[in-house]
């Protein structure tokens, strides 16, 4: 990128977690946009201070700490713009995960169509679904009424009506959601977005209009039956969250003045930016992104032809970790430990983190603990996810995780670059990629913080990606093969540079590393077996493949898909230790 | 870096606000005194609504209807009273199928509300009333001892505490319970069994304090009549020693026991209080403060999980942790004088 073309802003990008408040920024330096550092303080959401702008001058505090840099003035308030004396920033973004699950209404005419389309639309956010309505519910108005007192939504979600289509029908849903807004006190009144038969708009301004908190409309999501056109709804969805976290959050509207109104959901800017990546990069493959953190897990996809993001609460590592179990077994969570735990050591793992979410584990038992339910919630994520990934995605099997390159890690159960193994080992039995993909730590937490910058200042995410602000783990490669466990399935060579070359023959049930250094590249020919796929169809290799290296290198993994862990306790733990040793792991 | 505070002192003043969930009366005045478990508000909203189609039950389309009903929203209508009558030689009519009040009419129909729920806001502690926030409650104000727990069942009460643990790590067992326990509040130690809970229903005690719970018994604790307070965590823990203290030195005294369920975003913790008798208004303690070296801090988290200590020195930058994680830290020296380096993020003050 030609540095005419920078304008020399600097940019601060905070990010209100449920944990955590981080500062970053992001600066010119030698005519390119750079990642400089980042400040992290404890967030502010919970009593006593309820003020997350409080969080957010702490963490830019220590942001100050480390650069040596003035940014906020006497009275703690983001100087903006920059001053001659290098004081301040010019702009500020914000993105926001921290509070509880948004309570979701969400409404449709028919079940798998419209519904699910709004069930899906939703999932993009911070949410929790408390109720849905359509026309085979077999509740009276008034017991639908009931319920949307009782519960008290935060947000109705209504999709519905194919473009021309039904409109009597979306009519008898809305009935009961104005009757029931009516009765509730203004304050308590649900924002409203209408993502249905865009005819219909004036009527339902009419109907709920002047009931609803804020009403908001997007695109038809369903705008036939066959088709489904959710990211323009993601979008004004994003942007009530907003409104609603600053009805919620005390000091975020502070934030967001600050901000000139630039502040998004995280998960939405995650989306954001992996929208961008998959279509600057444009590979055959999927581009995926995972965030585990306190408040939820986050997968994001990038398709050719769509994507997908999705925001699950349930599965967040903080207040919520107990209700894990509504989803999963103590059992399942187990089946991921090399140590014999006894089943109650996780059981208090998860209400004690519920009692304290910004704790981290200090000790080796306790982050092998911590681990498990990362594990097991990350791979429940990706297992919903994966239901609406699209069909025509490229993969090896329909069945499995369709083929990503690159993947990107980030939150803070995932992305700490002092154990880039362990990280990985996380991933790669929660997420099961296969074939060949480059494996990214978003050690620093930017995807959110590029995606929102991406809204003020294109240039910059494209300049900091390629500055190397992300951390590299190496290139991973992993057959989707069955065979008896100890028999070989790949053979691979690896031609460095410097013309060295290293060779490794994989055997099933096993995890191999060939190093390959971060910055370097190399070039690696594939021999599979019989029947092993690594993206190229059976049996067929790969020669001179050009790959980068990382943190650990090249991993091989040579387990199967889907992972098969023995029903033998000992056995399992026992090759859960290998495979733990064998990414450097404790 | 800010410390949260949790609250364990022999004597302080303490003021609350206590509100209703939704809009009410509220039942004192200022400066009135109050009990912990007298009711300081209270909240009626119907139970349940019903929807009547009169334009449908009439066979008139909905603007006939409307012209032809007779309620008015806030009307009063007894069971079976006439909202409306259609018109010709053999009118069919519509009415009220229960007692109600009608909130909404229009486009037809009629919306009535049926049945009530009602809702008393306790006060929570003994004090008494320094602010009315109308409709939604009261300030109250204080004094005396203040334990902290780290989870309740919701539930207030107040009685006799009476001590039933030897040691801070005493299990509390079935066995232990005899009448002379009915109507008191038991120090109990770790509950690990549900047929504890169950003894002291069966007594009744006035309520419980526990150092710990098992997480298997949470879903039964909240079903308990009688508020249960825990101190230190969901597992198996002995109770800290500052508590422990503080109880053990007031067992036979009157306290009040507020196990309200903990609620971070609005600050909600389960309480003990200990009134006690002053003669110049203790200071109120501070909320929030910054880690530094001679703190009381009780740790939340492996290692020396619970316990009590004070910070030694805060460690510049960041420490790697034994799990590998690199975090902001301090030495803290433990009560049996061994230190360890805790990171911050795991204490919180003890004041």
């Amino acid at each position: 990128m030609a540095a005419s073309i920078v304008t020399g802003n600097s940019l601060l990008a905070l990010d209100v977690g449920a944990a955590n408040t981080r500062a970053a920024l992001f600066d010119v330096i030698e005519g390119e946009y750079r990642f400089v550092a980042c400040g992290a303080a404890p967030s502010t959401v919970d009593a006593p201070i309820r003020d997350v702008s409080e969080g957010a001058r702490s963490a830019i505090q220590a942001l100050q700490d480390i650069l040596k840099r003035t940014m906020l003035d006497v009275s703690r308030s983001l100087i903006l713009p920059s001053q001659p004396d290098g004081s301040g920033v010019d702009a500020l973004v914000v993105t926001v995960s921290a509070g509880p699950a948004v309570k979701t209404l969400v409404v449709g005419l028919l079940r798998d169509v419209s519904l699910d389309s709004a069930r899906r639309l939703t999932e993009s956010t911070y949410a929790r679904i408390v109720d849905s309505m359509s026309l085979g519910d077999q509740r009276k108005p008034e017991q639908q009424i009931d319920s949307i007192l009782r519960l008290r939504p935060d947000m109705v979600v209504i999709a519905g009506g194919t473009d021309g289509g039904a409109s009597r029908s979306v009519q008898k849903l809305l009935d009961p959601i104005g009757l029931a807004s009516y009765l509730l006190p203004e304050e308590k009144r649900p924002a409203v977005l209408f993502a249905g038969n865009e005819k219909l708009i004036e009527e339902v301004r009419a109907l709920v209009g002047t009931l609803a908190s804020t009403l908001h409309f997007s695109s038809n999501i369903r705008p036939s039956l066959d088709i489904e056109d959710i990211p323009p709804a993601e979008s004004e969805l994003a942007q009530m969250f907003v409104k609603i976290r600053k009805k919620q959050l005390r000091g975020l509207d502070i934030l967001d003045h600050w901000a000139g109104g630039h502040t998004l959901p995280t998960a939405y800017a995650t989306g954001r930016m992996v929208r961008f990546l998959s279509n600057v990069y444009g590979s055959p493959k999927g581009l995926l992104s995972v965030d585990l953190g306190a408040s939820s897990a986050v997968i994001a996809a990038g398709f050719k032809s769509k994507s997908v993001l999705k925001a699950f609460p349930q599965f967040g590592q903080g207040e919520g970790l107990p209700g894990l179990l509504q989803h999963t077994t103590l059992e399942n969570i187990l089946r991921w430990s090399a140590l014999d735990l006894p089943p109650d050591a996780v059981l208090e793992y998860l209400h004690q983190k519920a009692l304290y979410p910004a704790t981290i584990p200090a000790t080796k038992e306790d982050f092998a603990v911590a681990q498990l339910a990362a594990k097991e919630a990350l791979y429940l994520a990706m297992q919903l996810a994966r239901r609406d990934f699209p069909k025509d995605s490229a993969f090896i099997k329909p069945t499995l995780t369709p083929l990503f390159d690159p993947i990107i890690a980030g939150g803070a159960a995932l992305s700490d670059a002092s154990r880039p193994g362990s990280s990985l080992l996380l991933l790669l039995d929660s997420v099961q990629p296969v074939g060949i993909a480059t494996v990214i730590l978003d050690q620093n937490n930017l995807m959110p913080l590029l995606g929102a910058a991406a809204s003020v200042n294109n240039i910059l995410p494209v300049q900091v990606l390629e500055s190397g602000a992300f951390l590299s783990v190496g290139t991973i490669v992993c057959p989707v093969v069955a065979a008896k466990h100890g028999a070989s399935i790949l053979k691979a060579r690896v031609m460095y540079e410097n013309g060295a070359e290293a060779s490794v023959d994989l055997k099933y049930g096993t995890i191999e590393i060939l190093p390959l250094a971060s910055g370097e590249t190399g070039r690696i020919t594939i021999q599979v077996s019989r029947g092993a796929d690594i993206g190229y169809g059976p049996g067929r290799g790969v020669k001179n493949l050009s790959i980068s290296g990382g943190a650990l290198g090249v991993v091989f993994d040579g387990r199967g898909r889907p992972l098969d862990l023995p029903g033998d306790p000992a056995r399992r733990r026992e090759l859960l230790q290998k495979w733990n040793w064998a990414l450097g792991g404790g | 870096m800010l410390a949260p505070v949790h609250h364990i002192i022999g004597l302080t003043t303490i003021i609350r606000e206590r509100l209703l969930p939704v809009s009410g009366n509220v039942l004192v005045r200022v400066q009135q005194k109050v009990t912990a478990g007298e009711a300081i508000a209270e909240a009626r909203w119907a139970r349940e609504h019903v929807l009547l189609d009169v334009a449908r039950l009439l066979g008139v389309s909905p603007a006939m209807a409307d012209s032809l009903i007779k309620c008015q929203v806030d009307d009063k209508l007894a069971a079976s009273a006439e909202i409306a009558v259609g018109r010709g030689l053999f009118p069919r009519s519509a009415r009220a199928p229960r007692e109600g009040r009608v909130v909404a009419v229009g486009g037809g129909q009629v919306l009535m509300e049926v049945g009530e729920s009602k809702m008393e806001l306790r006060a929570g502690l003994p004090g008494t009333v320094i602010q009315v926030i109308p409709t939604r409650g009261v300030v109250i104000q204080s004094h005396g001892g203040l334990v902290q727990g780290v989870w309740g069942n919701g539930r207030i009460d107040s009685g006799l505490l009476v001590n039933l643990m030897q040691t801070p790590d005493s299990a509390l067992t079935p066995d232990r319970m005899d009448v002379s326990l009915r109507g008191s509040i038991i120090m109990g130690g770790m509950i690990r069994n549900l047929e504890t809970l169950q003894a002291l229903a069966e007594l009744p005690a006035r309520g419980l304090i526990a150092s710990s719970i098992h997480p298997s018994l949470i879903s039964k604790a909240r079903e308990m009549r009688y508020p249960i307070l825990v101190t230190d965590g969901i597992g198996s823990l002995p109770m800290n020693s500052a508590a422990y203290k503080l109880l053990s030195t007031n067992a036979k005294r009157e306290i009040a026991l507020n196990a309200e369920t903990l609620d971070r975003y609005a600050g909600a913790k389960p309480e003990i209080v200990i009134p006690l008798p002053t003669s110049s208004e203790p200071p109120a303690p501070n909320d929030m403060e910054s880690f530094a070296p001679g703190m009381q801090v009780r740790i939340r988290r492996p290692p020396a999980h619970g316990m009590i200590g004070s910070i030694v020195s805060i460690k510049p930058g960041l420490t790697a942790l034994p799990s590998g994680l690199r975090a902001q830290a301090a030495e803290v020296k433990l009560e049996n004088n061994e230190t360890i380096v805790i990171p911050l993020v795991n204490m919180e003050v003890v004041g």
